[in-house]
């Protein structure tokens, strides 16, 4: 279902249209040119060829001989080796590569020798698993701010005092607050009092992805209380009408008649919010959850390459929240009006 | 079977308004009665007060003895007993004419697939619409949608239809298709109270005309008597200038 958002055409000569094209490339080119001229003027050690490491790497395991003795038997085993080490410390046996060692058997060994040396499997490096942490909190966050939201922008249009007025209050006590704030509340105030609860009734502590978690879903819930509300008022109130002389109750008439109607109203707002989300979600990095971000500031106190890093971790936000915002518009277009 | 008894309504927003003023008035089982009076005259007052769209002030209402504006009453019980068209359709966009016709038949009457699927194809059928069940209502025309919307309510199986200006948002020639199928109903012996200004349904099927000015019921009779020979001057005047 293709759709003009507008049918005044303003751009009919075909000639008009292409000028238009190339001034966007041509802007571009512009952007990204002027990015590079400053990469380079800058006074920086550009090194991209370290940062792969940072997303996977090749575990490097050495073996070392714990006593003094000797290799008793070098056997094959399948496509690796076994050796059997003897020493005054026990008798052990290694499984490693063929090329990871140059000993003969009956060859003497001391402690502190290296039996084997060799590349362990492929490991995920520091900023991938950070992504996945944050594509976690993310995902977790989204769907409990979506419940709270519902449930709050229900609550909301309600005519019932408790339940209005707690919406109200929710939604500007914690939208007028600092997530910074929140967050350090959701740890270190309820976090430690939980997890002493917990401690106290024999069930281990919940750890600190769970209070992030926890505040940004609340946090985000209090936007997508505004949000629904919004979405629920701008639907006609005939519809209402329609479905209560059916003899729908309140509640029937909310989620089978105004809800679904109102979803489509509000995707895209929901859709800035879930993004604004993905980057909140750096902020988790306080309360020591290793999250993109922290995984990036980590990096780099280990590589010390700043710029690589963080423009690499720009990056990668962008990936999700564009992929986020692709799946939004794919939506949108399947609950448009048929 | 409906009895209105002395019931009062007030506007407030934006400025007050008496829109019902000591109301009363007996409709009988089987009666088909049509509601006509000016702009701003209280007559879609006095209809949504028949289900509690609207509550009055004062006085009461009794649909088969029940009290609706008792506290007490489960209202949606009665709602479902009182099918109720709008000027404006209010069909569910996000749903398909079949799930229209279908969702309160699932949600109130709590009716099985197979009865449901069975009620709406032969209500779709009955108002002339059975092929379109998969179209969505925005590719309707107005005609279409509104018998749809007849359909919606007569498949909750009510006692009594409420019509609130069927026929006003639709283009003149579709009226005939709506008029066609609330004839066909006031036929059949359903109870019916209608607001519209169609003077041919209502000489044709109405069995009393009630003319309501300023929120008190001015006139009221059979339509031969109302049309040719009204009794008060603002009725004749009404009706100068409407035909």
């Amino acid at each position: 279902m293709e759709q003009n958002i507008s049918n005044i055409k303003r751009l009919s000569n075909p000639i008009a249209y292409v000028f238009s094209v190339c001034g966007y490339v041509a802007l571009l080119f512009l952007v990204i040119g002027s990015v590079y001229y400053a990469t380079v003027a800058v006074d920086y050690q550009w090194r991209w060829f370290k940062v792969p490491k940072y997303f996977i790497y090749q575990q490097a395991i050495t073996l070392y001989a714990e006593g003094y003795g000797e290799i008793d038997t070098i056997a094959a085993n399948k496509d690796k080796v076994d050796i059997l080490v003897t020493t005054d410390a026990g008798d052990r046996t290694y499984t490693v590569p063929k090329d990871s060692f140059n000993w003969v058997e009956g060859d003497m060994v001391s402690p502190g020798d290296v039996i084997a040396s060799y590349e362990g499997g492929w490991q995920p490096g520091i900023l991938a698993k950070g992504l996945w942490v944050t594509l976690k909190i993310s995902f977790l966050s989204t769907i409990f701010g979506i419940l709270l939201g519902i449930i709050g922008g229900v609550a909301r249009v309600s005519d019932t005092p408790v339940l209005k007025w707690s919406a109200i209050s929710y939604v500007e006590v914690i939208r007028g607050s600092p997530l910074l704030v929140q967050i350090m509340i959701f740890y270190f105030v309820l976090g430690t009092t939980m997890n002493n609860i917990l401690v106290m009734n024999g069930i281990s502590k919940l750890p600190p992805e769970w209070y992030g978690i926890m505040a940004l879903s609340v946090f985000t819930g209090a936007y997508v209380v505004e949000i629904v509300r919004a979405g629920i008022e701008s639907i006609h109130p005939g519809q209402v009408e329609a479905a209560r002389s059916s003899g729908m109750n309140y509640f029937q008439c909310m989620f089978y008649i105004i809800l679904p109607q109102a979803l489509k109203t509000i995707l895209p707002p929901l859709a800035g919010q879930f993004i604004n989300l993905i980057k909140d979600s750096s902020l988790l990095g306080m309360i020591s959850v290793r999250e993109l971000t922290k995984a990036t500031r980590e990096g780099i106190t280990t590589s010390l390459q700043t710029f690589e890093l963080w423009i690499l971790c720009a990056i990668l936000y962008l990936l999700m929240t564009f992929t986020l915002s692709m799946c939004v518009q794919y939506l949108e277009r399947r609950t448009a009006t048929k | 079977m409906i009895e209105v008894n002395h019931i009062y309504k007030t506007f407030y927003v934006p400025h007050e308004v008496k829109a019902l003023v000591d109301v009363s008035n007996k409709i009988e089982a089987g009666e088909v009665v049509v509601v006509i009076g000016p702009s701003g005259s209280g007559k879609s007052t006095f209809l949504r007060c028949l289900n509690r769209l609207e509550t009055a002030e004062h006085g009461q209402i009794l649909v088969d003895g029940v009290d609706i504006f008792d506290p007490k009453t489960d209202i949606n019980t009665v709602r479902a007993e009182m099918g109720m068209v709008f000027q404006s359709f209010n069909l569910y966009p996000h749903l398909t004419v079949h799930g229209n016709v279908t969702l309160a038949q699932k949600l109130v009457r709590k009716r099985h697939k197979k009865e449901r699927e069975e009620k709406t194809m032969m209500l779709l059928e009955k108002v002339g619409i059975a092929a379109k069940a998969k179209a969505w209502p925005s590719n309707l025309s107005g005609g279409q949608q509104q018998r749809v919307a007849i359909a919606r309510a007569l498949a909750m199986d009510p006692k009594i239809m409420l019509f609130d200006e069927p026929t006003s948002a639709l283009d003149p020639e579709m009226i005939g298709e709506v008029l066609e199928v609330m004839k066909t109903l006031a036929k059949e012996g359903m109870t019916m109270v209608c607001v519209t200004h169609e003077m041919g349904f209502a000489r044709e099927v109405a069995d009393r005309v009630i003319f309501m000015d300023e929120g008190m019921i001015v006139e009221e009779g059979t339509p031969e008597k109302f049309y040719q020979n009204p009794s008060h001057d603002r009725t004749k005047l009404f009706l100068k200038q409407i035909l």
